[in-house]
């Protein structure tokens, strides 16, 4: 259970966030939409205590993030730009971040089975192409069970193999009765995997409830008119 | 903490440049030694190189790991991990990675001379320990700027700017005030000025264990004086300790308050 209560951030004179308040239960996928710049990413990065918050207050399962980091071992974050450190090869990699993480059970093996990527494990990151340094990335996500996922653009780059492998991932942890947070700018997966939306705009929540009743609040018959005349109503 | 340290430090080890310093002083000190012949003068070269190089390179270093590092650090953050236990771990990685480019580098080509059957060896141990406190000085300030600055070319330009003020315009300054204000006394004022610079600081230590002080003047007189005796061998070193603590210090508690 993540509860976030007016939550504020700028940087410089930029306000990105302006008072959130969001509550977000067990279980589900929850995919959090928004024009670039409405405070997608710094929303995620709050949550994460990577971004200091101005104001306001988030806690995870009643626990207050601040001057805590132990939290994060029950969230996995899958970061937007895939890059590591290039001297490094894929396997040490895995192994450093469960070394950091100190878990038990690992289920990197079935990932990197996966996402094919056993031809990869001892190539060195520099060399990846983009799209492996992504599943790379997602085995590095998921790899550890914990309740909260949090995925920032996670389909970037991926094939379309890839993709629909994802997805079923996402489906399937899911079914465990985990929490997933999405950030996503194609439409057509969020309508897929999502249970609920919030749309940001502007910094703030403009809209949090499902797809359908984001169809009827708008008046328009499918999900991507729906996300449109928000944007053009806003814009206009 | 340690963690984090082990892998920036093996990460940087695998890295080519580290390579190239390692073999930079490898190349220096095989060259001075059995081209030249003589220990004393190896040393002193050894030590002019140092002071300049040392620092040049522990800021460059610095700021472009931390740079070249960002994404990676994202990752750690979001890793349950304290946060000063990931800079300071890098930190430390990256110093520590260079000084032992430095030790082992120079060390090497001294021990197959002969260093340990010579008297020159606490001459050369003092030279490897400042060395490696300009490198733990220098990465330690470069952090501080790179944590300072989102911008790369900005970062790079105040490292630079400060490795020129401390190691070039500094003394510059100071030879300015003392030959401006000759008429008043200035002991105190010039073993203030360098103990307050760790470039001149490193210099004037080694410059006295070499019993060349007397090339120095009044001056060193004066320094022999203080830094000869063993107040002033502690209240240099402390302040030598005092300027990798300072810095380190602000690493930590911007780190703490920075968002990413």
């Amino acid at each position: 259970m993540i509860e976030v209560k007016d939550l504020y951030k700028k940087f410089g004179k930029n306000e990105v966030l302006q008072g959130i308040d969001l509550s977000i239960k067990d279980g589900g996928i929850f995919s959090i939409l928004g024009p670039n710049g409405s405070g997608k990413t710094t929303l995620i990065k709050c949550i994460l205590g990577m971004v200091l918050p101005d104001g306001g207050v988030i806690s995870i399962n009643g626990e207050s993030l601040k001057n805590n980091f132990k939290y994060r071992n029950e969230i996995d974050y899958l970061p937007q730009i895939a890059n590591f450190p290039g001297n490094l090869k894929v396997s040490e990699l895995i192994a450093m971040i469960k070394d950091l993480r100190a878990a038990k059970t690992t289920k990197d093996e079935e990932l990197i089975e996966m996402f094919k990527l056993q031809p990869f494990l001892n190539k060195k990151l520099a060399n990846l192409s983009g799209g492996t340094k992504q599943k790379v990335n997602l085995v590095l996500a998921f790899m550890f069970d914990s309740p909260l996922v949090i995925l920032d653009e996670p389909t970037n780059g991926l094939d379309p193999i890839s993709h629909l492998r994802l997805k079923n991932l996402i489906n399937s942890e899911k079914e465990k009765g985990k929490t997933i947070l999405i950030t996503s700018h194609i439409l057509s997966f969020v309508e897929e995997v999502s249970d609920e939306i919030v749309f940001l705009l502007e910094g703030k929540i403009y809209f949090k409830g499902s797809i359908s009743e984001l169809k009827t609040k708008t008046g328009q018959p499918d999900f991507e008119h729906a996300i449109a005349s928000i944007l053009s109503d806003s814009y206009a | 903490m340690l963690k984090i340290l082990k892998y920036s430090f093996y990460d940087l080890m695998r890295s080519r440049w580290s390579y190239v310093y390692f073999l930079f002083y490898l190349l220096l000190g095989v060259v001075l030694l059995f081209l030249n012949n003589d220990l004393s003068k190896a040393v002193i070269t050894l030590m002019n190189v140092i002071i300049i190089l040392v620092p040049l390179i522990g800021t460059i270093f610095g700021v472009m790991y931390y740079y070249n590092s960002r994404e990676f650090t994202e990752l750690l953050l979001a890793q349950p991990v304290k946060r000063s236990s990931i800079f300071l771990g890098q930190y430390f990685g990256v110093a520590t990675s260079l000084s032992m480019s430095l030790v082992i580098g120079l060390g090497l080509p001294f021990i197959f001379y002969g260093i340990f059957n010579s008297n020159a060896i606490w001459d050369f141990s003092l030279l490897l320990v400042t060395g490696a406190f300009l490198t733990f000085i220098f990465t330690a300030l470069a952090f501080v700027i790179a944590l300072c600055n989102e911008n790369r070319i900005k970062g790079f330009g105040y490292a630079i700017l400060l490795w020129l003020f401390m190691a070039v315009i500094y003394d510059g300054l100071f030879l300015m005030s003392l030959l401006y204000f000759e008429d008043y006394p200035l002991d105190k004022f010039s073993l203030l000025a360098t103990m307050l610079n760790p470039v001149d600081l490193s210099r004037v230590l080694i410059l006295l264990k070499l019993d060349i002080s007397a090339l120095l003047g009044y001056t060193g007189a004066v320094f022999q004086k203080f830094f000869g005796t063993d107040f002033g061998l502690v209240l240099s070193s402390a302040m030598l300790v005092i300027w990798v603590a300072v810095p380190t210090f602000f690493i930590w508690r911007i780190a703490k308050r920075k968002d990413f």
